[in-house]
């Protein structure tokens, strides 16, 4: 086999090709190299917007999510009558509920004084409202009034709370308009809707948000028995309860949050038209560098049509040239994607991180980009004619 | 046609352009070359030479009488067929048509490339052997920007030899070289051809080398001129 590919080996032309053309090389990996980056970026930032706008979504200690069918997305939250939780708890395959008020209330920043609006979700301490154990322990200081727990991952602009509260200093500013006191931290994360999360108690939500009628909630927690069969539980809940509620499993529900983004909204198309953008602008540079390679080197393509070279062979030469570039190309825009992903997450706590299909996809991409050019190009070559090179 | 001669051209006209700009350039030409044949072509520039040498190396279709070379007819073959004659047909043209990015070693390796058979090794021990014949063995991995026009048209020499041609053409190769290279350039390819058995086409216009040849023939106006050799 060895012997057979030592026996093939052939002068490496495409390579020596660009390699010697140190110039045109350098423009066309920046080029392929920008498109790349382009590509990621966009990307990463379509798919972390996606993640992002369910990171809370995806804590719930939930089966089920009852939710209005007037709401649309977390950032446009509907209430319902509480008693839905009541009437679904008759299920017998309900084992428990939790409902969950969910509104956006101004937080002053106090260190800044400057407000800004954060996502407030407001449940009763002695219920279960996520996955994570460690949150019933500090629910039990929300229990009086006016208390919140923050979310340690909040963007900044909210103020240096969880520095604050770490250094054992009391935390206290002002939510809508009103006193209130940090007395832990929790980890959630922002997404797009929400710069920042704090919980409290339903008594002290409905304190800051007098408006709210009392037995209205956003979203309805439901933990079935293990075992249950959560369609079949859903199914029978949608036929039971009014329709002025919705029943998701909870996968549903956080495909419904990451659909909303997509699709109702152009964010989704924004992104995808830039990364789309990227694939344009490297295939015109590819191809502008190919197409003149090739011009240059016509005589020469003509040369060794004229020494007995197959034209099939040439086009192999410029073939390969593209897949140099494609692969030269995106290792320098895979190292910058992962640092750029660093840097967004730092700066903006997007969870936003390379990940093997978007890796393969952009590299798809270029390779897709390099050949194509590669191909119109290769159209040149019909033009190197050997009779006319004496 | 006879199978034992290397060329055999048998009433070969030409003509270019369409219409009202058809204009023959080849008129009913005949000529032989036999294994090993050393044979100048001289006459007037525009005289059609060119044109005959592209026909008889396989560069362009035949469209007028037979061109038999190693006994295969070249009237009506495919582009293929074409392709696969000029692997034997080793030519040097009046510039020296070298690629650019290759060093002479490498350049004379690609036509050591055309041989199948051989292994790498073997193929760059032969562009090797081919660059030392032709006096460049200091020069093996200089780019042909490098090199003097003289030393270019040796390295153009050694790739053609290299892929073993059992026929030679060369149009002008002393063009782009004052006398004394051109002489030393000549010289050396009809050295080379007659240690190969390999057949040479010449066409020039330097009276100064035609005592290279076994055979001068001269043309004129598409028409060959009987001399008497
Ligand atoms: N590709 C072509 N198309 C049209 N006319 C051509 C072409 N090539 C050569 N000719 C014409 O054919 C004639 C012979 O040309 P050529 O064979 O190059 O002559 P030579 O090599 O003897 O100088 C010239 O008049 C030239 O103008
Ligand atoms: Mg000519």
């Amino acid at each position: 086999m060895t012997s057979g590919f030592w026996q093939g080996r052939r002068i490496p032309l495409a390579w020596l090709l660009l390699s010697r053309q140190p110039l045109r090389l350098m423009v066309a990996l920046a080029g392929i190299c920008f498109a790349g980056i382009l590509m990621f970026m966009q990307l990463g930032f379509r798919d972390g917007l996606f993640d992002a706008s369910v990171t809370v979504h995806r804590l719930f200690d939930a089966d089920l999510v009852l939710m209005s069918p007037r709401s649309m997305s977390s950032i446009s939250m509907s209430g319902f009558p509480r008693r839905r939780l009541v009437q679904a708890m008759a299920h017998p395959d309900v084992q428990g509920t939790t409902p969950v008020n969910w509104n956006f209330l101004l937080w002053r920043n106090p260190e800044t004084l400057k407000t800004r609006s954060i996502l407030a979700l407001g449940f009763e301490p002695i219920d279960p409202l996520f996955t994570d154990p460690e949150l019933a322990a500090k629910a039990k200081s929300l229990t009086s009034r006016g208390r919140v727990l923050f979310d340690k991952r909040s963007r900044t602009e909210f103020g240096p709370i969880a520095e604050w509260f770490e250094e054992g200093r009391i935390v206290e500013t002002e939510l809508a308009g009103k006193r209130v006191r940090v007395t832990g931290l929790v980890s959630l994360g922002p997404s797009f809707g929400a710069d920042g999360n704090l919980l409290t108690s339903r008594e002290t939500f409905l304190e800051l948000l007098p408006s709210t009628p009392p037995g209205s909630i956003e979203i309805g927690l439901v933990r079935l028995r293990p075992g249950a069969d959560p369609e079949a539980v859903t199914r029978s809940l949608k036929e039971s309860l009014p329709s002025d509620v919705q029943v998701f499993t909870r996968q549903d529900f956080i495909d419904f949050e990451k659909n909303y983004w997509r699709s109702s909204t152009s964010i989704g198309f924004i992104f995808s038209l830039g990364a789309a953008m990227g694939f344009v602008v490297g295939c015109v540079i590819v191809y502008q560098i190919l197409y003149s390679d090739v011009s240059d080197h016509l005589p020469e393509y003509a040369t060794l049509l004229a020494m007995g070279y197959r034209l099939n062979t040439l086009m192999g030469v410029v073939a390969r040239e593209g897949v140099f570039l494609a692969v030269m190309g995106y290792v320098p825009a895979y190292a910058a994607g992962q640092g750029l992903y660093a840097l967004v997450r730092s700066s903006t706590k997007l969870p936003v991180a390379m990940d093997l299909p978007r890796a393969t996809l952009v590299f798809s991409l270029i390779l897709v980009m390099c050949m194509g050019s590669a191909l119109m190009a290769m159209r040149r070559l019909v033009d190197a004619d050997p009779a006319e090179i004496f | 046609m006879n199978e034992r001669l290397t060329v055999q051209v048998e009433g070969l006209s030409h003509w270019f352009g369409t219409g009202a700009m058809r204009r023959q350039v080849l008129q009913s030409i005949s000529m032989q070359i036999a294994p090993g044949e050393v044979v100048l072509l001289t006459g007037p520039s525009g005289c059609g030479k060119t044109t005959l040498l592209t026909l008889i190396g396989a560069l362009r279709k035949v469209q007028q009488g037979d061109v038999c070379v190693f006994g295969h007819q070249l009237h009506g073959s495919h582009r293929g067929q074409r392709q696969k004659l000029r692997r034997h047909i080793g030519m040097i043209f009046q510039g020296h048509n070298l690629l650019r990015c290759l060093t002479a070693e490498q350049n004379v390796q690609m036509g050591a490339d055309l041989l199948p058979e051989l292994s790498y090794r073997a193929r760059r021990d032969q562009a090797r052997y081919w660059l030392r014949a032709v006096g460049l063995d200091d020069h093996l991995s200089k780019l042909p920007h490098d090199l003097s026009g003289g030393q270019k048209q040796r390295v153009a020499i050694a790739r053609a030899l290299a892929a073993r041609p059992q026929l030679l053409l060369a149009d002008e190769p002393t063009a782009a070289l004052d006398s004394v290279t051109g002489r030393e350039v000549v010289d050396l390819l009809q050295r080379l051809a007659r240690e190969q058995a390999c057949a040479v086409l010449m066409v020039t216009h330097d009276p100064r080398i035609v005592d290279v040849a076994d055979r001068l023939v001269q043309m004129e106006d598409g028409r060959l001129i009987p001399t008497l050799g």
